[in-house]
């Protein structure tokens, strides 16, 4: 299952700057470890040391925000766009 | 006049601490959480004293040594601020408080507080050269960033849901910005917005300009500190979204004290205000934790405090317990009777934000929350028009006369009955 993963500017430092990554997953938390795996360094800025996303990350597939579905199990198909965004936004 | 140093030190994470240079962003690399403006407060006290802020302009900008706008240009402005602090004796004796005061900040240049962050990310992003100045909003953010767009001479770029009411999106359009409607929710809206503000080199107001931004807010406290005498208050009921301002508003307090403009003492409470359609906060601050699960489909009329997912939801949980405070959310008819309560005792007409806010106050009345003598302060963040709809009904319309004393006395008899007229006691 190859996906593509949005990376928001401020972990774009991680990819050398590349703001769309295709990474191999079967679900959330499988394409995110393997984005660790690939570009260290996220594993330590998505998750708290309790192995659940932190406070302020959110994660997309296809748009629709994956605690609204099965959360880090949510499966994945080939060709999903997975975003990272920071919940840091708002007020209308 | 001497010269300053720069106030304005670098931003800082709220969550971890972590510093970095000022600019545009607004998000903490390291773990994600909110950038904040970090002042060089020995400067700031160098000019911050109630003898110059008394001496500055009838606006917000009399604030401007706690603002993070250093341009020796003059910042782009349509008035915002210094809005009314009212007593209000009616509404007091409806809800036994002595005290209580309305900080009318409908009464701003698009009518809602906005004016107040939005003309300070104006500033600041007209300042560092951006030409498109824009934002994901529902209705009052949208209004005032197209306003001071064309205030600035900027592009306008106001991202929109699609089912907004046409009431809502007129006042926005006619000040001719780019106006983007997008089929989906508001919070769909801000991740578009939020993922526009990485790819393009626009300012958005409540995303890469958000530390200026909310920075803002803080006036509406600074102001009604000093209406009161330069004292502080001992609660103040704020309507809560996103909670930025909110946040803000603590942030504000701390100012003042730090800064020795009041004395130091007993803050005030921080009463959070919901509507039960959307009420995140509200049930974190019940449940006991802070955190915050997001509503995925907000169902209220109050539609400028409907974010499902509210950013600064958890610190607002933090700052209300912390101060003794609480975040309450009321049902919609009486976020609908809050509006006709205070239009009726104090004849100041709020939108359903407002109603919010006033049903939140009157609730904890009654509940027995205050003994009568204390200074309650609740903050009116936005004008009625902007949700009339929401009144439709709610007021039968009587038939239509002709023209004579004859049909006014046979449509309205108990009116001039001397005996029975419902006005005797107060015809002199
Ligand atoms: C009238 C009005 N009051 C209050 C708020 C809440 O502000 P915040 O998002 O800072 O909590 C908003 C907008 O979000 C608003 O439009
Ligand atoms: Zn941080």
């Amino acid at each position: 299952m190859a996906v593509t993963v949005r990376v928001p500017g401020p972990l774009r430092r991680l990819t050398a700057g590349a703001p769309e990554v295709q990474i191999e997953g079967a679900t959330v938390a499988e394409a995110l470890r393997n984005l660790d795996g690939r570009f260290p360094g996220f594993a330590d800025r998505l998750y708290e040391p309790d192995g659940q996303l932190k406070q302020f990350v959110n994660v997309y597939r296809n748009d629709e925000d994956v605690r609204f579905a099965s959360g880090l199990e949510t499966a994945l198909e080939d060709g999903d766009d997975l975003s990272i965004v920071p919940a840091v936004a708002g007020g209308r | 006049m001497s010269h300053l140093p720069p106030r304005v030190r670098a931003l800082r994470c709220r969550a971890c601490g972590t510093e970095v240079p000022v600019g545009p962003v607004h998000v903490c690399e390291q773990c994600f959480g909110p950038l904040e403006v970090a002042y060089d407060y020995a400067v700031v006290a160098r000019t911050a004293t109630r003898a110059a802020i008394e001496a500055g302009p009838m606006s917000m900008w009399r604030y401007h040594m706690l603002l993070p706008y250093e341009d020796p240009a003059p910042p782009v402005t349509l008035g915002e601020g210094m809005t009314p602090l009212v007593h209000a004796p009616r509404l007091g004796e409806v809800l036994g408080l002595r005290h209580l005061y309305i900080k009318n900040d409908s009464l701003n240049p698009t009518n809602s507080f906005k004016d107040r962050v939005v003309s300070v990310a104006t500033s600041w992003a007209r300042a560092r050269g951006f030409q498109v100045l824009g934002c994901a909003s529902t209705g009052n953010l949208a209004n005032a960033v197209a306003a001071y767009a064309a205030r600035a001479g900027l592009r306008g770029l106001v991202v929109i849901p699609d089912d907004l009411e046409p009431n809502k999106v007129a006042p926005t359009a006619v000040f001719a910005p780019e106006l983007v409607r997008v089929h989906g929710t508001y919070d769909e809206v801000n991740r578009l917005c939020s993922e526009l503000a990485d790819s393009q080199p626009w300012g958005f107001c409540n995303i890469n300009l958000r530390p200026f931004y909310s920075e803002g807010s803080k006036t509406l406290t600074f102001e009604t500190v000093e209406q009161l005498g330069w004292r502080l208050p001992d609660e103040i009921i704020i309507p809560v979204a996103s909670g930025s301002q909110f946040v803000k508003h603590h942030k504000a307090i701390e100012e003042l004290v730090d800064l020795g403009l009041v004395p130091d003492g007993p803050r005030p409470r921080l009463t959070g205000a919901q509507a039960l359609g959307c009420s995140p906060v509200a049930r974190a601050f019940a449940s006991g934790s802070d955190h915050i699960v997001p509503v995925r489909e907000p169902r209220t009329i109050a539609k400028s405090l409907a974010i499902g997912n509210p950013s600064d939801g958890a610190d607002v949980v933090r700052l209300a317990r912390a101060s003794g405070g609480v975040v309450v959310a009321v049902e919609e008819e009486q976020i609908l009777e809050g509006m006709e309560l205070l239009a009726r005792a104090e004849g100041i007409f709020t939108e359903t934000a407002g109603g919010v806010t006033v049903a939140v106050l009157k609730q904890l009345a009654e509940a027995g929350r205050w003994t009568g003598d204390e200074t309650v302060v609740a903050y009116i963040t936005g004008h009625g028009l902007k949700t009339v709809d929401s009144l439709s009904g709610r007021t039968e319309l009587a038939e239509p006369i002709p023209p004579s004393l004859r049909a006014f006395r046979r449509a309205y008899p108990e009116l001039v009955n001397p005996d029975a007229s419902p006005w005797r006691a107060s015809t002199g």
